[in-house]
């Protein structure tokens, strides 16, 4: 079928999610790594900082994005009715 | 719809009953062990009641549909897919050896903690929702449909099976280790005691079995996995709730290390086992007159010893030595390069745990940081490449509740990865403070017992009858298995995790050996060689070629290949290469096509594996190749050798495609519709 105008806003609005979502993944993953000697000298919960992005601050970041992620598009599929199942 | 919501109820009410139920059984054989049942029936009972339950799963959901064989009809709930992915995903490396990686490694370690769960982020974003759109069988499919004809789908099936294949083997490797030492059947017997314990599941129903032994299982590896660590933290800061408090502990660790690594006993042990490896060095340099002078200077030994008709157990002893002497000057390189890496490592300044990228100089340093980094890259990818991973978002009613399957699934593996951490501090810390410094007569009973398979090894190289910590090794595998005796627990604690590490051992073999079977039968037989056979025979064929892959990967593991755990880190590397790249530009960019995705997939596997070898292995004596080592691109190790791999699939799909033809109208309407869960 065609796509209307309304089906390409909703492609556009996920994609700009996944975008900025992969971002703050980089972010945890990436830029904190790099940076793990120096925030070793950070002391949380008696961890060192970096040692601690590894071990389980990242990890919970992780679970926040997808979680969100899954319920921010459970919800466009709605708006923009897209969704499976009946037109409620 | 009622009747899902019903079916949700009651597997609620099955799983909680069967989780109340095997913790009866736990307490029972506490409660007989207290009495006086001997540990080797503890070992029994675990093993017996844990096979015979998957094997009940297992009978009761035989099937002889097609898609509840591939896809367990599409019924499983989000979050009883979470957990049974987690089992599929949490391997017998995840049980048994990461909280021992990251004894041996402190931060280092950490690259697989986030390696493996960050990826779930790229199959949450990229992959599951779209998979679940397209909906049809393997991974394979969705290439074949994507950009048409046999070439994707063939190169998707080899690179499944390429990565399945080595992963699997190594799971029925660590069944065969965990019957081996808990119920003391012999480690070939054991291999294949755990390929009748994988079949019973997978044969008769296919993914709908092992979805629901999965989710048994992974009750069963949560709880061997939590309960020891919890006791021993409680032992040590009376809180059960070791991801909680281990950062008290670890600062313990690094005082115990300020204090343990430069006392002087400590800093001589170091010295010897340096100059042991310059003794090896000097050798190696000497080759091949040092081997000859070696044997010489054995020969001269076992003479004298002959005229002054010393004992002859001596004399046996050192003819021994040196009939294993190297056969020839390649083989004694070989082996005693290894014996002078090993003691140069045993020489080295032991790492402190929470250090960040350890080394001497600054330039070190960086390659430590880059490795770290490269590493937790391949694995992320690497992890949502793996098409038995992937093929669990088959198997949810509808794409919502795939995307929330992945939030349930990382759920459900955080927490062991939350807990393998806190494993290592724990045991380090017990090692720290009770081992070291200890007269090595007086040491605990644990120590001799692991000795015995080899897992933990000691060596008097001072002479002054303490243990220094430079003269302790440990294999990565004891941490796990040995910390219920560590921390002195009784013996149904170990029962326990060796049922736990089987649960994972099987639970991963069970999803790898479906996939394999499944790209075998249904990518190639049915959708290639013979499209109009019946369900029935595709169903025959599918459990035949599970049975011979399954008793194939047992007779590989059987035979105890020593590259095991590199070719693991290996699987991730060529799933990554092979398939991330064809995948996602598969799903979000409508212009790729078959010429595109094929050379991106050929280019990404090649560059993989041929950096792997040459990295790793500096002649390949099969294949007659010699001499072929290089030095490793900016000190990136083989096990990441898709960091250069997923790149160049990326470039070569974009390239390729742009050069040739853009796709068929047909196949640009399927890219979009797969983007949205339903078009009305």
């Amino acid at each position: 079928m065609q796509l209307t105008d309304r089906h390409r806003e909703y492609w556009r609005k996920n994609l700009r999610m996944t975008a900025l979502l992969l971002a703050i993944w980089f972010l945890v993953t990436y830029v904190v790594s790099y940076f793990a000697r120096e925030l070793n000298e950070f002391t949380v919960l008696g961890f060192p900082l970096g040692f601690y992005m590894g071990a389980q601050g990242s990890l919970v970041v992780y679970v926040l994005i997808i979680w969100f992620y899954a319920r921010y598009m459970n919800r466009l599929d709605h708006q923009y009715g897209v969704h499976e199942g009946g037109r409620d | 719809m009622p009747t899902a919501k019903g079916f949700r109820q009651q597997l609620k009410r099955y799983y909680l009953l069967y989780t109340v139920g095997f913790l009866a059984f736990v307490a029972v054989l506490a409660f007989l062990e207290h009495l006086g049942l001997p540990p080797r029936w503890i070992g029994y009972a675990f093993l017996l009641f844990t096979i015979l339950i998957y094997a009940t799963i297992g009978v009761m959901s035989r099937t002889a549909d097609v898609s509840e064989y591939y896809v367990a009809g599409r019924r499983v709930p989000a979050l009883f897919n979470g957990m049974a992915t987690g089992a599929d995903w949490m391997s017998a490396a995840s049980f048994i050896g990461m909280a021992g990686t990251l004894y041996l490694t402190g931060y280092q370690g950490l690259a697989y903690i986030m390696g493996w769960t960050g990826g779930y982020v790229l199959v949450a974003l990229f992959l599951a929702p779209y998979l679940r759109k397209f909906g049809q069988y393997t991974i394979p499919d969705f290439l074949a449909v994507r950009y048409g004809g046999n070439a994707p789908r063939l190169v998707g099936v080899a690179a499944a099976i390429i990565a399945s294949f080595v992963y699997v083997v190594a799971q029925i490797y660590g069944v065969g280790l965990i019957t081996s030492r808990f119920v003391s059947l012999q480690f070939e017997i054991g291999v294949f005691v755990g390929l009748a314990g994988i079949l019973v599941c997978s044969f008769l129903g296919g993914m709908r079995a092992v979805t629901w032994t999965q989710v048994a299982q992974y009750v069963i590896l949560i709880i061997a996995y939590v309960t020891p660590v919890a006791l021993l933290s409680f032992q040590i800061t009376s809180v059960p709730v070791p991801q909680l408090v281990y950062g008290e502990v670890l600062q313990e660790v690094g005082k115990l290390e300020e204090k343990l690594f430069e006392t002087p006993a400590e800093q001589e042990v170091r010295g010897l086992y340096r100059e042991r490896a310059d003794a090896y060095y000097e050798k190696i340099m000497r080759l091949p007159v040092s081997l000859a002078e070696e044997r010489q200077r054995l020969t001269m030994r076992i003479n004298a010893l002959k005229e002054e008709n010393a004992p002859m157990r001596e004399v046996v002893a050192l003819e021994r030595l040196r009939r294993d002497l190297p056969a020839n000057a390649e083989e004694a390189r070989e082996r005693w390069d290894a014996a002078m890496h090993a003691a140069a490592d045993r020489g080295a300044m032991p790492i402190r745990h929470a250090e960040a990228f350890p080394g001497r100089s600054e330039a070190e340093s960086s390659a430590a940081r880059l490795n770290f980094l490269t590493l937790m890259f391949c694995l992320m990818v690497g992890t949502a490449a793996l098409p038995h991973v992937l093929m669990r978002y088959y198997t949810t009613p509808t794409v919502k509740e795939a995307r929330e399957s992945v939030t349930w699934s990382l759920f459900f593996i955080l927490l062991l990865y939350f807990t393998a951490p806190a494993y290592a501090v724990f045991a380090k810390y017990e090692v720290y403070s009770t081992l070291i410094n200890t007269p090595i007569a007086h040491l605990p009973s644990w120590v001799a017992a692991w000795g015995k398979v080899g897992l933990v090894a000691i060596e008097d190289i001072n002479h002054d009858g303490l243990l220094q910590l430079a003269e302790l090794s440990l294999n990565p595998d004891v941490i796990v298995l040995a910390t219920p005796e560590i921390a002195g627990l009784p013996y149904v604690i170990s029962g326990l995790v060796a049922a736990g590490g089987l649960a994972a051992a099987l639970s991963t073999a069970d999803g790898l050996l479906l996939t394999i079977a499944g790209s075998l039968s249904h990518d190639v037989y049915y959708k290639i060689i013979q499209p109009r056979a019946s369900t029935q025979w595709r169903l025959v064929i599918s459990k035949s070629l599970l049975l011979v892959t399954a008793v194939l990967a047992a007779t590989v593991a059987a035979q105890r290949p020593a590259t095991i755990l590199y070719m693991v880190a290996w699987a991730f590397s060529i799933a990554a290469a092979a398939f991330f790249p064809a995948l996602v530009i598969g799903i979000f960019w409508k212009r790729a096509n078959r010429a595109g995705a094929v050379s991106g997939m050929v280019v990404g596997l090649l560059i993989t594996v041929y950096y792997m070898v040459r990295v790793q292995f500096d002649s390949v004596p099969w294949l007659g190749l010699r001499g072929i080592g290089m030095e490793p691109w900016f000190g990136i190790q083989s096990t990441s050798a898709g960091v250069w791999g997923v790149p160049a699939g990326f470039l070569t799909i974009v390239v390729v495609s742009l050069l040739t033809r853009p796709p068929s109208r047909e196949v640009q309407d399927f890219v979009e519709q797969v983007h949205y869960p339903q078009l009305r």
